[in-house]
């Protein structure tokens, strides 16, 4: 297979294990102001992904960093082009990201309410950009002749990408609460299935409008026909409906699998959607940047498969190891286990 | 009249951007070393309770692995900004290096800095779910992760300062071998300047912290231990330091004669070159000759080329070569900042050795304890390694300049053109308000679980379990 096109694929496919992972990640950082009715209970919920949101986020930074070896010209134009978007990700991700570690340090109720919305509002934010953002690529935005994108903060905004960041933030907190199912125990557990029941149809009847526009817009915008696009977009559709009903049926692990799968299948959908191209542009339709004109030389990109080809399934497996030694569910009697007891255990 | 306009306009984008990237790295790189130097550290401690037993140890991985953690999270904060920044500011550079810069950064984020964000992870969970041994492992590992991670980043770095295994095709550089671009002498002699640097950062931190202890009375026993391996690492860290260093400023002289010129504020090509200690004016083109200094004969010459009458290009003649080469310009950067940054960089790092010497030889006198006058001066001494870290990035960033890449690419032209001055102007003003918040809660975290009268355990030491 030509190596571009590998590329291509790759980034999707990191694209897909981020949403995938930091997906219940955010979806839990969102529910944290409604679902826990005490401070113990909100520490369980940060304790089902504590020890693994760090290693989730490594997807987001593998993706940019093959964007940037493999699609120099991709990756400069989006990181530009997306310029504001980008900063308030950044924000969003920062204060959520100090917020796990910082949170415990303290036992202030004030302090830990503060951190516990740094969490939540970074986990909505970077949801609700990264939504927009992809939908962006497939959308299109201003182009000019020499790969810049030629437009203000506002053109990253029009009825389909705001959707796309909508549908995004449903999807995960429906996510995040069908994890949260599988990784409780007691009331906890009893609420985030409710939450998970409730999310479950409104994400489902979203999900397939907005894989159905986005065969629409491929078709449209992208110069695509309806086939491929449409078999991601309706097995996306497939996996949410299941979703739904495995909820109602209270199949807590297939609820999950179902979700993640509806996750990957969003993004297979943008994807299979864009190719050839990378960034549509709205502007003039030449101006887009395809899979070739964006792409890096083949010495580098041979080079580049072969380090993915060793790492990747390395990763995959430490990763994979990871959830299995914290595959105990969190909660019950158990008091929270304070990362490094002694001096971190924080007494105010 | 527009074509100046525009100039000016371009310029001050070019300035913000420059500033921006200041700032963000400067302040990313007052984490990472900490993190480099104060994780093997823990993993020592970690592994010496593993093998005695001895209960001191393992407090002593708990209070230095909060201090750890509590840094380690703000490196992957500000790390992530620094990957967007490329192509957020610098799309033009973005696109004419990715193919050979984006390489390294992709591999670190693959077969690094995975490693070290699950394996911290597992770390800091792992306590009661990991044997003893597999959960030492997981801290090592970790450590590895944040090694491996310097090296990547410096390969690319380093191929900024020293382009290697290269070929410009169709106005963008091309990769033509990865061997040489992981193998760039450049690169190595940074990596272990770097690393030692971590080194530096954890052993003086550690030490500073024992001595606020000592001189509180608080647990002198337990803190005399950690002062005892902090003193092992850092007295030869320190004094290899100032080789290495040194043998890293002749890679500099090598390939970037400017910036070593520029360093030394050395106008005409000398042999033998002595080293200027200290001097007032002489650093500009109207003012070649200081009003004062004070200069060690031939120094200059040992450092730059490794022999006592080795010849050091003065920076007229490069400005006239380098015109020559590349058109017209001004090819000599700041040389006031450079030559004091490099003197900042270098006199702190002198002083580091003699605390640690002094240090050490408090301790083999037993008399560690009880100076007082030597705690304030360990304590004063924490900041040395940030700004000697800083002085140094200031001086390889700053001295490499008017070019973004050496001889291919000028920052002046590198910038993204679709990014205004507005749009800096937030991001630069959303990041510093954000750092300076970041900044304090992290001092002030740092600051009360280093302080003698930390807050107090709640629980008891876990009982590491087999669970299966």
């Amino acid at each position: 297979m030509d190596l571009q096109i590998l590329w291509f694929v790759l980034i999707a496919v990191l694209w897909s294990a981020y949403f995938l992972l930091e997906g219940f990640d955010f979806g839990v950082g969102m529910l944290l102001p409604f679902l826990p009715k005490d401070e113990r209970e909100r520490g369980q919920m940060f304790q089902t992904i504590g020890p693994v949101w760090d290693g989730n986020e490594v997807w987001l930074v593998i993706a940019g960093g093959a964007t940037f070896a493999a699609f120099p010209a991709w990756y400069g134009t989006m990181f530009s082009g997306f310029y504001l978007a980008l900063l308030l990700v950044l924000f969003f991700l920062i204060i959520r990201v100090v917020s796990f570690e910082w949170r415990e340090k303290s036992e202030s109720p004030r302090w830990r309410t503060a951190w516990m919305w740094a969490n939540a509002v970074g986990s909505f934010g970077a949801s609700l950009i990264w939504g927009v953002g992809l939908s962006n690529l497939l959308y299109g935005v201003p182009i000019n002749s020499s790969g810049d994108f030629s437009g203000t903060f506002w053109d990253l905004f029009s009825g389909y990408t705001v959707l796309g960041g909508v549908t995004i933030v449903t999807l995960f907190a429906f996510h995040g609460s069908t994890f949260l199912t599988l990784r409780t125990t007691g009331d906890l557990c009893e609420r985030a299935a409710a939450t998970a029941r409730r999310l479950s149809v409104v994400a489902a009847l979203i999900v397939a409008a907005f894989l159905s526009w986005t065969v629409a817009v491929a078709v449209d915008r992208n110069d695509k026909d309806v086939f491929p696009p449409i078999l991601p977009a309706a097995l996306g559709i497939a996996a949410v409906a299941l979703a739904v009903l495995f909820v109602l049926g209270r199949r807590s692990g297939w609820a999950f699998v179902m979700t993640a799968l509806a996750t990957v299948l969003w993004v297979a959908t943008i994807f299979t959607s864009l190719y050839p191209r990378v960034m549509v542009s709205s502007t003039d339709f030449a101006n887009s940047l395809t899979v070739d004109s964006a792409s890096s030389a083949h010495y580098a990109l041979a080079v580049m498969s072969v380090v993915a080809a060793i790492f990747l399934p390395l990763v995959l497996l430490y990763q994979g190891w990871t959830y299995h030694v914290f595959r105990a569910r969190v909660g019950g009697d158990e008091v929270e286990a304070p990362p490094l007891a002694p001096t971190a255990g924080g007494a105010g | 009249m527009t074509k100046e306009l525009t100039l000016t306009f371009a310029s001050t984008v070019v300035d913000l951007a420059r500033l921006q990237f200041a700032t963000t790295s400067i302040y990313h790189f007052l984490f990472v070393p900490l993190t480099l130097g104060l994780g093997p550290i823990v993993a020592i401690f970690q592994t010496l309770w593993h093998r005695s037993g001895q209960e001191h140890w393992l407090r002593l991985t708990r209070f230095f692995g909060t201090l750890l953690l509590i840094n380690f999270a703000i490196g992957v904060a500000t790390g992530l900004v620094q990957e967007f920044e490329f192509g957020m500011n610098w799309s033009v550079y973005s696109r004419f290096v990715g193919n050979v810069f984006g390489a390294p950064l992709a591999v670190e984020g693959l077969a690094a800095f995975a490693l070290e964000s699950t394996f911290f992870g597992l770390w800091i969970f792992g306590w009661n779910r990991l044997s003893p041994r597999l959960h030492l492992a997981t801290l090592w590992i970790a450590v590895l992760g944040t090694w491996l991670s310097g090296y990547f980043i410096l390969v690319a770095n380093s191929w900024m300062q020293h382009p290697v295994g290269y070929k410009i095709v169709d106005g963008e550089a091309q990769l033509t071998s990865v061997w040489a671009l992981l193998s760039n002498d450049f690169a190595l002699r940074a990596y272990l300047h770097t690393m030692l640097a971590g080194l530096i950062f954890g052993s003086i931190v550690v030490l500073g912290v024992c001595c606020w202890h000592f001189l509180r009375g608080d647990e002198v026993d337990l803190f005399r231990k950690a002062a005892k391996v902090a003193l092992i690492v850092a007295v030869p860290v320190t004094a290899l330091q100032l080789v290495v260093g040194n043998r890293f400023g002749e890679a500099v002289t090598s390939a970037q004669s400017m910036k070593i010129a520029a360093s030394e504020a050395q106008w005409n090509t000398c042999q033998p070159c002595g080293f200027s200690l200290f001097q007032i004016g002489g650093f500009s083109k109207d003012d070649q000759t200081p009003s004062f200094s004070i200069t060690i004969p031939k120094l200059l010459s040992y450092m730059a080329t490794g022999s006592f009458d080795g010849q050091v290009q003065g920076l007229t003649p490069l400005q006239k070569q380098e015109q020559r080469k590349y058109g017209r310009d001004n090819y000599m950067p700041n040389i006031r900042v450079i030559y004091w940054s490099m003197r900042v960089m270098a006199f702190a790092g002198v002083l580091m050795f003699l605390v640690a010497a002094l240090g050490a030889w408090l301790y083999w006198k037993k008399k560690l304890e009880r100076a007082r006058w030597f705690h304030w001066t360990a304590l004063v001494a924490i900041a040395l390694p940030y700004i000697a870290a800083t002085a140094g990035w200031i001086l390889t960033e700053m001295g490499r300049q008017p070019w973004i890449v050496q001889g291919l690419l000028k920052t002046s032209e590198a910038n993204s053109p679709n990014v205004s001055t507005t749009w800096l102007g937030i991001s630069l003003g959303v990041f510093i308000a954000l750092y300076i918040t970041l900044g304090v809660v992290d001092f002030v975290l740092m600051r009360r679980y280093a302080r003698p009268d930390r807050p107090t355990p709640k629980e008891e030491l876990p009982e590491p379990a087999v669970t299966y």
